[in-house]
């Protein structure tokens, strides 16, 4: 097979076809995966990281193929995850974001990676953050990712960055509805896409009232989400899009809040990977030799009940992971 | 956790016809792929894909008449860049002998002329990349 550390050093020297291989090695948990992330770790954690969310066909990938070129133009090295939904029958994907990317892509420093929703070993938020490592490691600065606003697990996926820009369009409905998906909570920045189309104004009067009753609820928040109005395909509204997403990465560099929010994302991710690692000894470890043991005759005898059996056993089951080390 | 075959799609050039790739992309998919949809590309953007998605599979569309140019172009972008395990598929409406030969001369995989059974392209795939299909789940 191939050469992992050779492999890596060549990703991490930004070589293209070795990050696509490592991307691919993480999504699929391939035993090679933890060794991986082991030696890209040291590489990451200044990418500047954006979410971009919204229900779908409001102009997501399309927004991002302008920002893509926005990034570029300033010379920034930029790579995005593109996140669609799998189908819960057989697991496969149909990956439609990169339909998007209609520019000239010679001009332009990017690495894009489409990634399905259904592989999510750790979760998906956690697949998408290690795939963020990866591009990071093989030097993108920025990093943009994309997934559908419906679903908590997409949500936490764009919540794991550092700006989240939510995508509405004059079409997406009442504000109600909205509130009740959760995607008005995790705003940092808002475009209202296709503003080229009626009622872009009104759901911009109706997420500023929204605002102010957050405002006057909560005391004064530090930092208030602007409301861009944006036609991705008509080319309108993109420079003041692109300077408000800045401007909020400023405003997070000159308050502890980027290390604030970057450091509570590590502690999600640890009490996470606590739990994937804590589910998996207890998989491997005591589930198995529950059988061989003879428990279950035990119980059918009313010998002992199930929850003390259960205590006993995993008692059993640490002592002996932990005393074997 | 068996690992998923991935495709990548494209229409070749300006090809407008669409019904037909995006009904296979759909197929695929359900076939357990995971199915990276391009629209209509040119060989570049096609290979850039193929790179960056770590795609073992690329499926081209070609009902204009470029499949003699375009896709040949493809397969040797794609060992340019080192790519030479992507395997590329062709389908569209062609001669029988262009077909022929743009599999035995220029290195495409497998031409599937139209009215080609979706069964028939789906176990080909999956046995040209060496992966067993995956068993929907009830
Ligand atoms: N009228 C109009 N159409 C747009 C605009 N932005 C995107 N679209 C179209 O909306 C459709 C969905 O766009 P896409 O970017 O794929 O949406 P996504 O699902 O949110 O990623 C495409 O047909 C786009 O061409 C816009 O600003 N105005
Ligand atoms: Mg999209």
């Amino acid at each position: 097979m191939h050469d992992l550390p050779a492999l890596i050093q060549k990703s991490l020297q930004g070589d293209k076809r070795s990050t696509a291989r490592l991307i691919s090695l993480i999504e699929r948990a391939d035993p090679a995966a933890p060794f991986i992330l082991e030696q890209i770790y040291p590489h990451t954690g200044n990418a500047y990281t954006i979410g971009i969310t919204g229900p779908p066909g409001a102009g997501k990938s399309t927004l991002v193929d302008r920002l893509v070129q926005a990034f570029c133009g300033q010379q920034y090295s930029v790579g995005v995850i593109a996140v669609d939904p799998a189908s819960p029958f057989t697991g496969g994907a149909l990956l439609g974001d990169r339909v998007r990317m209609k520019h000239d892509r010679g001009d332009r420093d990017c690495f894009f990676r489409s990634m399905s929703a259904g592989k999510a070993m750790g979760g998906l938020a956690g697949a998408t953050q290690d795939a963020a490592r990866v591009l990071e490691a093989s030097g993108r600065q920025i990093i943009l990712i994309e997934t559908v606003g419906v679903g908590q697990s997409e949500l936490d996926v764009a919540k794991a960055t550092d700006t989240v820009l939510v995508v509405l369009t004059p079409e997406s409905g009442d504000s109600v509805q909205m509130m009740k998906a959760g995607l008005l909570e995790i705003a940092d920045v808002y475009a209202i896409n296709k503003s080229d189309r009626p009622g872009a104004d009104s759901l911009s009067r109706a997420l500023q009232v929204m605002l102010d009753r957050k405002t006057m609820a909560g005391g004064t928040p530090c930092w208030r989400p602007p409301i861009c109005l944006t036609s991705a395909s008509l080319g309108q509204g993109l420079p003041e899009l692109y300077g408000c997403i800045w401007n909020h990465h400023d405003h997070l560099r000159k308050t502890s809040a980027l290390e604030e929010r970057r450091k509570s994302r590590l502690q999600a991710e640890l009490q996470q990977k606590i739990e994937a690692e804590l589910a998996r000894v207890v998989r491997e470890k005591i589930l198995g030799e529950i059988e061989a043991a003879g428990w279950l005759e035990e119980l059918w005898a009313r010998k002992i009940d199930p929850l003390t059996a259960a205590r006993r056993i995993v008692a059993a089951g640490f002592a002996e992971t932990t005393g074997s080390k | 956790m068996t690992r998923k075959v991935r495709v990548v799609i494209a229409k070749l050039g300006l090809d407008i016809h669409w019904r037909g790739v995006y009904l296979v992309s759909q197929f695929l998919k359900d076939a357990g792929m995971e199915v990276v949809y391009l629209g209509n590309q040119f060989p570049e953007q096609i290979v850039e894909a193929a790179l960056e998605e770590d795609a073992d599979i690329v499926g081209l569309s070609s009902l204009s008449g470029n499949h003699m140019t375009l896709g040949p172009k493809v397969v040797r972008m794609l060992g340019e860049k080192g790519l030479d395990h992507v395997k590329v598929y062709m389908g569209g409406v062609m001669a029988p002998d262009d077909a022929a030969a743009l599999e035995t001369e220029h290195g495409i995989h497998k031409v599937f002329l139209p009215d080609t059974p979706m069964a028939k392209i789906v176990e080909h795939m999956y046995a040209s990349v060496g992966i067993p299909r995956p068993q929907p789940q009830a």
